[in-house]
């Protein structure tokens, strides 16, 4: 990546800029296959952007970014994706 | 417009260190992915420059300046003048502000941009208070909500921000909801395609703000759209029209949840019930929401805002 020069302070674009957030979590959202319909609505509003949209839209969960919000989980019209309690 | 028609990109990197369910960074998320990585981005003290200004780490893939709370509307001024000294003119220069850096501390600065007429789109996402500081009351709080700054309740109605903004004539405008993902995407993909000065609002539901489990804030920006609390609008040239859920309610098509069932579900309202019903506070809720909707019913029905 291209780096500049200048008198302010500068701060560079870096996956987990706040450490890896999949920490925080309690819960964690678990996906049933099975019963997905690749609607990608968990995609969409993942504030994180932690479900990963594969080629074919099937979805999966970056566990080491995603907070354990649950939006996901409320947000999934089949009811596919659990929220488990971490270990 | 459906959700498989979203961007793939991202442009946000995953591990920013937002509230878990955050829809402002959703909101960004989603702006982000509507506006491609030709976007500068200025932004005021909020909860997004903490977010960004981890460094000397940032999520953002696109360049940030990072403004003082009063000063964002004439930075994208000066941004959008020096990109066009440089001859990149299809650069989108965005003002992302809380509702503190919009209706209050960042209101004159912004307004000044609009009649200087910078081609640029100012966004505020409102979350109705002071959330980064610590949950103190805005210009944006609602009326009867609890703030460490009004811990019996705010004793005032929000500003109608949509209206101080019509009034500077500006060739788009639109309120939107990260609830509504689609019609958020669509709105700024709208905006970015017209010249001049844009406005654009969008609610983003604070969880640790408003008293309530993380995992409701997007059902939280849809409820408060179906009580009526928040209008889908969007003007173009002054023209006034509404949007899904809002439109079907002053089309009389569906009628506005009762509100007290938005109030119930967020603490920041407990008050108004425990221990017993503030029925005068509430009273009061519902004349405004009452009033409200009918100022909405004369705008689009005439059409023009601030004529």
């Amino acid at each position: 990546m291209e780096r500049y020069e200048a008198d302010t302070t500068i701060s560079y674009p870096c996956v987990g800029a706040a450490g890896k957030t999949g920490g925080w979590r309690d819960f964690k959202p678990v996906i049933d296959q099975s019963n997905c319909i690749k609607c990608l609505r968990c995609w969409a509003y993942c504030p994180e952007g932690a479900v990963l949209r594969g080629e074919d839209d099937s979805v999966s969960i970056d566990y080491d970014y995603c907070k354990g919000c649950g939006i996901c989980a409320r947000e999934c019209p089949k009811k596919a994706i659990t929220m488990e309690r971490e270990d | 417009m459906a959700i498989k028609d979203l961007a793939r990109q991202e442009l946000m990197h995953p591990g920013a260190g937002s509230c878990p369910g955050c829809v402002d960074l959703l909101s960004l998320r989603m702006t982000l992915k509507a506006l491609g990585e030709k976007t500068v981005l200025v932004i005021p003290a909020s909860c997004t420059a903490s977010i960004e200004c981890s460094y000397p780490k940032t999520p953002f893939q696109v360049p940030v300046l990072t403004m003082a709370f009063a000063a964002s509307g004439a930075a994208a001024s000066g941004v959008a003048a020096a990109l066009k000294r440089l001859g990149d003119d299809d650069v989108n220069v965005v003002v992302w502000a809380g509702d503190g850096g919009t209706y209050d501390i960042g209101l004159q600065a912004m307004s000044g941009a609009m009649e200087r007429g910078t081609n640029f789109i100012f966004i505020c996402y409102n979350n109705e208070i002071y959330s980064n500081t610590g949950i103190q009351r805005s210009g944006a709080t609602p009326f009867g909500a609890w703030t460490t700054t009004t811990w019996t309740g705010k004793s005032e109605q929000r500003k109608d921000m949509l209206g101080i903004v019509m009034a500077h004539r500006l060739p788009y405008i639109a309120s939107a909801s990260p609830s509504y993902i689609e019609d958020l995407y669509r709105k700024v993909q709208k905006a970015a395609s017209i010249k001049g000065p844009k406005y654009l609002e969008f609610h983003t539901p604070c969880a640790p703000g408003w008293r309530f489990p993380m995992e409701q804030t997007v059902e939280m920006g849809r409820l408060a759209v179906e009580c009526g609390a928040w209008p889908l609008l969007e003007a173009v040239n002054g023209k006034v029209e509404f949007n899904l859920r809002s439109k079907q309610i002053l089309d009389g098509k569906y009628e506005r949840k009762p509100i007290e069932e938005y109030l119930k579900a967020q603490g920041r309202f407990a008050h108004l019930f425990r221990p017993e019903r503030d029925e005068k506070a509430l009273a009061e809720i519902e004349r405004w929401l009452d009033a409200e909707w009918e100022h909405y019913r004369q705008l689009a029905s005439c059409g023009v805002a601030a004529a």
